[in-house]
């Protein structure tokens, strides 16, 4: 039985990469679409190549594939020769397995990663000949449902869907698929069932919300136009990690993907609590899952898909409890059928550079320390418990044992960074250099020299951290401090060994206004696709004249969302969403990182952040008391060397 | 041990290019649990090689891969196993153990097999099948082929070793080897060409062929017929000319003619 194609052709052998178009990958799921009773397009708004390397889709997919009345299906951003034709020809979007145009679909969700695609996501809907406004769409349209972390300030993109889904995916698809189903038998309209949806946990249902606004422009009220739909929203999470669905038969594309291989999340949210990091604080409380779990999910996910590489995914590996007894596993199996081990974010220290040396070649591969800040101060004020003893030390520690690259990671400005900080930059990655040299004799260095990078970001403040109300810097200041750094570097006594880059400021400010944004945005990022962009997470298509633009033709200023600090009592728009973390903490917070003062992480000590309310994770474990900033998680085999 | 696996290719996988079709078979073998050699090294590699690379588009019903095993089942059981782990569109014909003197796939291609079916609706087409004759006829037919240097000009009549067109379809046998290899396309477009009265005066350019207008298909890949790689098992040359699906009574004479038989045909299952 041969599957038809949506495109002719004559279509797929013009356009670049037609594997991108075709589905039917190993382990894609095909179902008879008269034996379902809901079809969920589920989609990532950025090109294949990038889509099917995100982990959550292929946790959602598999989920609800599971449901005998599901057939869930994929769709990513058409590229940009595609994308042409398909309007030229008036072809509808089409789902990968079925090849069937997205607009007959139920659902058609779309996963919220990072502000730069939300120009892709009314590229999908428009080819799907999908209304782009939710309001404008008739009882023959599927649902459009956003999630993922941008669902955090789901504001700027309140206009196009019809609703968002605040939380972890695992917990309410079920009820919400069945209230669908319910409404459907009933013949209750689109409206009823949104308004029904409303009052689902987790789920939210923005044109049933209104936003007022000062004369200044920020927010006087968020509220429900109608009785019985609750003011907050609280995000779902899913409390046993070992126990809720994990897909152990992962899609195999046959194009070679941005992450090519097994992807093993041990573990869900950060004990950290960086101050600049949105992600810390949105997946609390930290979750683990067994390490039995793992071990046979490894095997099983290996066997199923017969990929050459497994990784393992968290956004703090060396923190999960068991990290050695499973990756001495992982070492021991994958040594007997050629299979390698990716292990990205470990700290630096002495087991992890041991089980690095293990399984990579030292002398091709870079070690990589994220300081985030170039001095202690600042360092303390973002709470990132990385010391430059750590780094010197782990440094030290990697050059003895034969790595000579070194990437360094740090964020441009951050709040009250001075010159100083910037300077900090340029003299750690001199002093990293002098390691080398100090630490490696010179027969004994086998390139002759050592290779750092340092790499500078511009620092986006982000809803739901403790930089939320902080000031973000203009393009201009941006620009400043990059050629600051640039010129401290160049004048340090090994700059030849350092190499700097930085990231592009335009891009930056604008994923500010996004990030913060409120309703009125929609506009702008409607007259931004009208103008012709979308792909404008990808450098290349990128047009920051269209943005400005557009914003200034709705009346908007990029320095009201950017460069303004926000008072402690202003409404913001995303505090209808209640993450967990309290507002109280987080000004606690804010108060404690202007006064450099670091914040334990959540298996020292307690900061009450709130999400205790959950009940579980590691805020029952019991503390292990005060340390400096960084903890030793509790090894089984204690080789680990605390940093 | 070297095992050659035959298979077919077809359908939407079709889109699929040759070194995706490559990352499946990589992948294909660990689900199966074939217990494949690897090089040495420091990023040890699955022992493998393919026969002439099939341009995206095309569907096949001979593609040849070469691998190194340390231990058999049998060679049903590794095409079983493998059929089991795969996806629609890929399907393996058969297994079978090489000589050890055997050429691998990739050096002893010589000559190819393809079907053409030009689109019934290609209406621009002039009928192409009744100027077979005059195209065959000349003793010299030279194409512009683009190269990483620029174009370049060849004489591809000397490559062309059978082409015929009976129900509705062109059966063509080209020259395939790494020194002369000929793709379907330029010989239907040099065929084109000279039907639309453009010969001699106008080289036709090899990519001018409209788009959709050809379904082609690969039937088999030949090498040429030696005493290391005919075995008494193989039955040589008989069963090469049965295995072709043509059937075609030119065509089986000319495979003897220049001493061809199919890839497939190397090699036994016990």
């Amino acid at each position: 039985m041969d599957r038809k194609l949506a495109l002719r052709d004559e279509i797929l052998m013009s356009v670049e990469k037609p594997a991108r178009y075709i589905g039917g990958e190993f382990n894609s799921v095909m179902k008879d679409p008269d034996s379902v009773a809901v079809r969920f397009a589920f989609c990532f708004p950025d090109v294949y190549e990038i889509g099917m390397s995100h982990l959550g889709i292929q946790i959602l997919y598999d989920m609800l594939n599971s449901m005998e009345d599901v057939w869930c299906e994929r769709v990513y951003s058409p590229w940009v020769d595609l994308d042409g034709i398909l309007r030229r020809e008036q072809i509808p979007l089409f789902a990968l397995e079925s090849q069937d145009p997205v607009k007959g679909f139920d659902f058609l969700g779309i996963t919220l990663q990072y502000e730069m695609c939300y120009t892709n996501i009314l590229q999908v809907l428009d080819l799907s000949q999908i209304p782009l406004l939710a309001s404008r769409r008739g009882e023959d349209c599927p649902i459009v449902i956003g999630g993922g972390p941008c669902a955090y300030n789901p504001e700027p993109l309140a206009d196009f869907f019809d609703l968002f889904y605040i939380g972890e995916g695992e917990t309410q698809y079920r009820e919400l698929l069945d209230l669908y189903k319910a409404c459907r038998a009933e013949g209750t309209g689109r409206r009823e069932f949104l308004r029904q949806a409303a009052r689902l946990p987790g789920i939210y249902a923005p044109g049933f919300y209104e936003v007022s606004y000062k004369e200044d422009g920020t927010i006087a009220a968020f509220r429900p136009m109608e009785e019985g739909l609750p003011a907050t929203v609280r995000k779902e999470v899913v409390m046993d990690v070992t126990d809720a669905c994990y897909p152990r038969k992962p899609i195999v594309p046959f194009m070679k993907v941005t992450q090519d291989r097994v992807v093993l999340e041990i573990q869900r949210g950060c004990i950290r609590g960086c101050r600049f990091c949105q992600a810390g604080q949105i997946y609390r409380p930290v979750r683990e899952r067994s390490l039995e779990m793992l071990k046979s999910c490894a095997l099983e996910m290996l066997h199923n898909t017969g990929h050459e590489e497994i990784s393992l995914s968290s956004l703090s590996s060396s923190d999960y409890s068991h990290l050695p007894g499973l990756v001495n596993f992982l070492i021991e199996e994958c040594s007997r059928n050629h299979t390698n081990i990716s292990l990205p974010s470990l700290r630096i220290d002495a087991f992890s550079l041991d089980v690095m040396g293990k399984v990579q070649d030292v002398k091709k591969s870079s070690l990589t320390f994220a300081p985030e800040a170039g001095s202690q101060r600042l360092r303390n004020v973002i709470n990132k418990g990385l010391t430059e003893e750590d780094i010197l030390k782990g440094a030290a520690q990697a050059f003895a044992g034969g790595w000579t690259r070194v990437k360094l990671y740090f964020m441009l400005g951050l709040p009250t960074e001075t010159e100083d900080d910037i300077r900090g930059i340029a003299e750690l990655s001199n002093q990293i250099a002098a390691t080398f040299f100090e630490t490696v004799p010179k027969e004994k260095r086998t390139n002759g020299k050592v290779q750092i990078v340092a790499s500078t970001s511009f620092f986006v403040p982000k809803p739901f951290t403790p930089f939320q109300w902080a000031s973000q810097c203009t393009r201009k200041e941006f620009l400043e401090k990059a050629y600051f750094t640039r010129k401290t570097i160049a004048e340090q006594l090994n700059q030849k060994s350092i190499k700097y880059n930085w990231h592009e400021a335009d891009a930056s400010v604008m994923e500010g206004v996004l990030a913060r944004g409120d309703r009125r945005l929609g506009q702008v990022i409607l007259k931004v696709y009208e103008k012709g962009g979308f792909y404008d997470a990808w450098g290349e298509y990128y047009q920051n004249e269209r943005w400005l633009e557009a914003i200034e033709e709705c009346g908007l200023s990029v320095d009201f969302y950017t460069h303004r600090e926000r008072s402690l009592d202003e409404i913001l728009p995303w505090d209808f969403i209640d993450c967990g973390v309290t507002k109280e903490y987080l000004i606690r917070e804010w108060e404690k990182a202007k006064r450099e003062e670091i914040s334990e992480n959540c298996k020292a000590s307690c900061q009450n952040c709130g999400a205790a309310s959950f009940g579980g994770g590691v805020c029952l474990e019991p503390k292990i008391g005060k340390t400096r900033g960084c903890v030793n998680p509790p090894l089984e085999t204690g080789e680990g060397v605390s940093l | 041990m070297k095992l050659r696996v035959k298979f077919r290719k077809f359908g939407s996988v079709r889109f699929i290019g040759h070194l995706d079709v490559m990352r499946f078979f990589q992948k294909a073998i660990r689900r199966a649990g074939i217990d494949i050699a690897y090089t040495g090294g420091y990023s040890p590699h699955q022992i493998m090689t393919f026969a002439a690379p099939l341009g995206v588009g095309l569907e096949s019903n001979g593609e040849y891969m070469d691998i190194e095993v340390h231990s058999l089942p049998s060679c049903q059981e590794v095409a079983d196993r493998l059929n089991q782990v795969s996806v629609p569109g890929i399907q393996v014909v058969s297994v079978k153990i090489l000589p050890e003197k055997a050429g691998n796939a990739m050096a002893s291609v010589a000559a190819a097999a393809y079907t053409i079916r030009v689109r019934e609706e290609t209406t621009l087409l002039p009928d192409m099948a009744a100027i077979l004759p005059d195209f065959l006829v000349r003793k010299e037919i030279r194409i512009t082929k683009e190269t990483k240097k620029g174009t370049r000009e060849v004489d591809i009549r000397p490559g062309i070793l059978a082409l015929d067109f009976s129900d509705g379809d062109f059966h063509l046998l080209v020259d395939a080897s790494s020194a002369g290899n000929i793709k379907p396309e330029q010989v239907m477009t040099a065929l084109l060409s000279q039907a639309q009265g453009k010969v001699d005066a106008e080289v036709p350019c090899v990519e001018s062929f409209p788009g959709n207008a050809l379904r082609i298909t690969r039937e088999d890949v030949y090498t040429r017929a030696m005493s290391d790689n005919v075995t008494e098992s193989t039955g040589g040359m008989t069963s090469a000319l049965e295995s072709h699906s043509t059937e075609n009574a030119e065509f089986c004479k000319k495979l003897q003619e220049h001493g061809l038989i199919s890839l497939g045909d190397v090699g036994y299952t016990e």
